[in-house]
């Protein structure tokens, strides 16, 4: 696939809060290649620089370094008019969903095409055309406060596709609902990407968020981009301990301190922890091989996860028995299982 | 009784001399003190039209002539007030002078209800691409609409205020006429008459602001 967004060395540095005081790096030097067509999440924990990242992507905010480019626009470049004309390109939606509390919900979806120049007529039929899509038709003459946050999100969206960019950047878009209309919501970007081909950039805290819709995910953290890889990838091999610490965030990992203490005082025995992908073989193998060594175990922790269709899982066992018939048994399961043990 | 039903006339001719006065100096004040006021805003530092130098400008103007008590300005804005409408007497003048004093007084207030604009509202207009003078005309003055309206209100009382001392200049309204021919000729009726017809112009003007207020936040 053709790189759609490219970020190369790029830093934001903001002046200092007081007089003598340091400077703030926010990004530090990050290079992306974002794909044509891709859903790419950027996650990390506040403060990390993530949401600067995406404001230098539209140019909310200017590059103090490096080069952005969207197609072959070097959009960290331009200023003034020529840059609003490319912004028009790029829709963005926010965690407080920001909408117009002046204007109706058409009003608010209606905005990007009067800064595009759309005839009135032109106007309304996009933007009951985009109410439809997400699932708003009927409520165009409604108050933005007299909408659910899940409702007040979809006329963000509808706002952010009206003048048919071919990014969108998602701020945080779904911090502020409840799970269930985080799942809704996550559902329609999906088929925005899916239907519209639209590259998606998703920037989040929440691991949910990028296990369910991103194909590739980067791991900020102090400004840096400290990992990327495609979702699965990162997932299932963490290089770093903040991406562990995401990934544990979805699966129940590892146990540990208390509660691995609290599992020993209640089942005897060694622990291991198999971690197991659909790269590999199933944890049926290992189970079956303790089961020809004569070796009894217990499940006591884990679970398993699916991750854009593929499987991953962490179970860990307690185990009684011999202890060389053990180790042997555990020596033949195959690829893409590993097997650690818990001390 | 007799006494008020006599002055009756000379009473509405001067309530309708002073809601002039008021009228007309809401107006200029109103158009410049919203200038002033969004170009503060609009400057400052994060604003749409980020310019240091133009908001210090500003800044340093409003707090010059803001705290000046109106009956000094009054007094010292007369040979500004020769050269920009030909007189320094006069209601006229009284009008030029209130408009100046209403000007950098509704500066601040719309200053400040435009503060209070949640700023995300602003981003996600410059994400869309729209330009500086597009997000001023479309977003941050409806944004603000309501309580600037009530900040206009607040402004209208200041400037009924203002209107009382116009007699000074030799102006006419409601204020000359309570403290020339009621506070001067010890004439009460003609003072409380004129006290009267203040205070209900007054809670007609609150009532008013306060509804329209109330239809634009629709709350």
């Amino acid at each position: 696939m053709a790189q759609h967004i490219v970020l190369d060395g790029v830093s934001k540095r903001f002046p200092p809060a007081r007089r003598g005081g340091a400077e703030i790096v926010a990004v530090d030097d990050v290079s992306l290649a974002i794909e044509q067509g891709e859903i790419f999440g950027i996650i990390g924990y506040s403060g990390a620089g993530k949401s600067t990242l995406v404001r230098l992507i539209n140019q909310l905010e200017p590059v103090t370094d490096g080069r952005i480019t969207i197609g072959d626009v070097p959009i960290s470049e331009l200023r003034g008019r020529r840059l609003r004309e490319q912004q028009t390109g790029i829709g963005m939606i926010f965690q407080r969903f920001n909408l117009l509390s002046s204007r109706t919900v058409a009003g608010n979806v209606a905005y990007p095409l009067e800064v595009v120049g759309m005839g009135r007529v032109e106007r309304r039929a996009r933007v009951e055309e985009l109410l439809e899509f997400v699932g708003l038709a009927g409520r165009a003459d409604a108050y933005p406060e007299q909408l659910s946050g899940g409702q007040q999100q979809r006329v963000g969206i509808a706002r952010a596709l009206a003048a048919s960019p071919q990014v969108l950047l998602a701020d945080e878009a779904t911090s502020a609902l409840d799970p269930e209309t985080t799942a809704e919501v996550l559902d329609l970007l999906a088929r925005i990407n899916r239907e519209l081909g639209v590259t998606i950039v998703v920037i989040t805290h929440e691991m949910e968020v990028i296990t369910r819709i991103a194909d590739r995910v980067a791991v900020m953290e102090a400004g840096r981009v400290v990992e990327t890889g495609t979702t699965y990838d990162v997932f299932t091999r963490p290089q770093t301990s903040t991406a562990r610490r995401f990934v544990q965030t979805v699966v129940r990992a590892l146990p540990e301190g208390d509660e691995l203490s609290q599992l020993r005082a209640q089942h005897e025995g060694r622990f291991f922890t198999i971690s197991f992908t659909d790269e590999g073989v199933s944890e049926a193998r290992v189970f079956g091989a303790l089961a020809r060594a004569g070796v009894d175990f217990n499940l006591v922790h884990g679970g398993v996860d699916d991750i854009q269709g593929r499987v991953y899982g962490l179970l860990t066992i307690a185990v009684r028995g011999d202890a060389e018939a053990v180790d042997a048994a555990l020596a033949q399961v195959g690829p893409g299982v590993t097997v650690e043990e818990q001390r | 009784m007799n006494e008020v039903v006599g002055i009756l006339p000379t009473l509405a001719e001067q309530t309708a001399i002073m809601l002039g006065i008021v009228a007309l100096s809401l107006a200029f004040g109103g158009i410049g003190g919203l200038a002033i006021g969004t170009g503060l805003y609009v400057t400052r530092s994060g604003g749409v039209l980020e310019q240091r130098g133009v908001w210090w400008i500003l800044n340093v103007l409003v707090n010059t002539v803001r705290p000046i008590p109106f009956i000094i300005l009054l007094a010292a804005l007369q040979p500004i007030g020769r050269g920009l409408v030909g007189t320094g007497i006069g209601t006229e003048y009284a009008i030029f002078a209130i408009s100046v004093a209403a000007t950098f007084g509704i500066a601040r207030i719309v200053e400040q209800n435009l503060v209070a604009i949640p700023t995300g509202v602003i981003e996600a207009a410059r994400a869309t691409g729209a330009s500086p003078w597009r997000i001023i005309r479309t977003v941050i003055l409806p944004e603000a609409l309501g309580p600037l309206v009530l900040g206009f209100t607040f402004a209208v009382i200041a400037i009924v205020d203002m209107s009382a001392v116009a007699g000074l200049v030799g102006g006419e309204g409601l204020g000359n006429y309570a403290i020339t021919y009621g506070y001067r000729q010890f004439d009460e009726v003609v003072t409380w008459s004129a006290l009267v017809v203040v205070v209900i112009a007054v809670q007609l003007i609150q009532a008013l602001g306060n509804w329209l207020a109330r239809r634009i936040m629709r709350r």
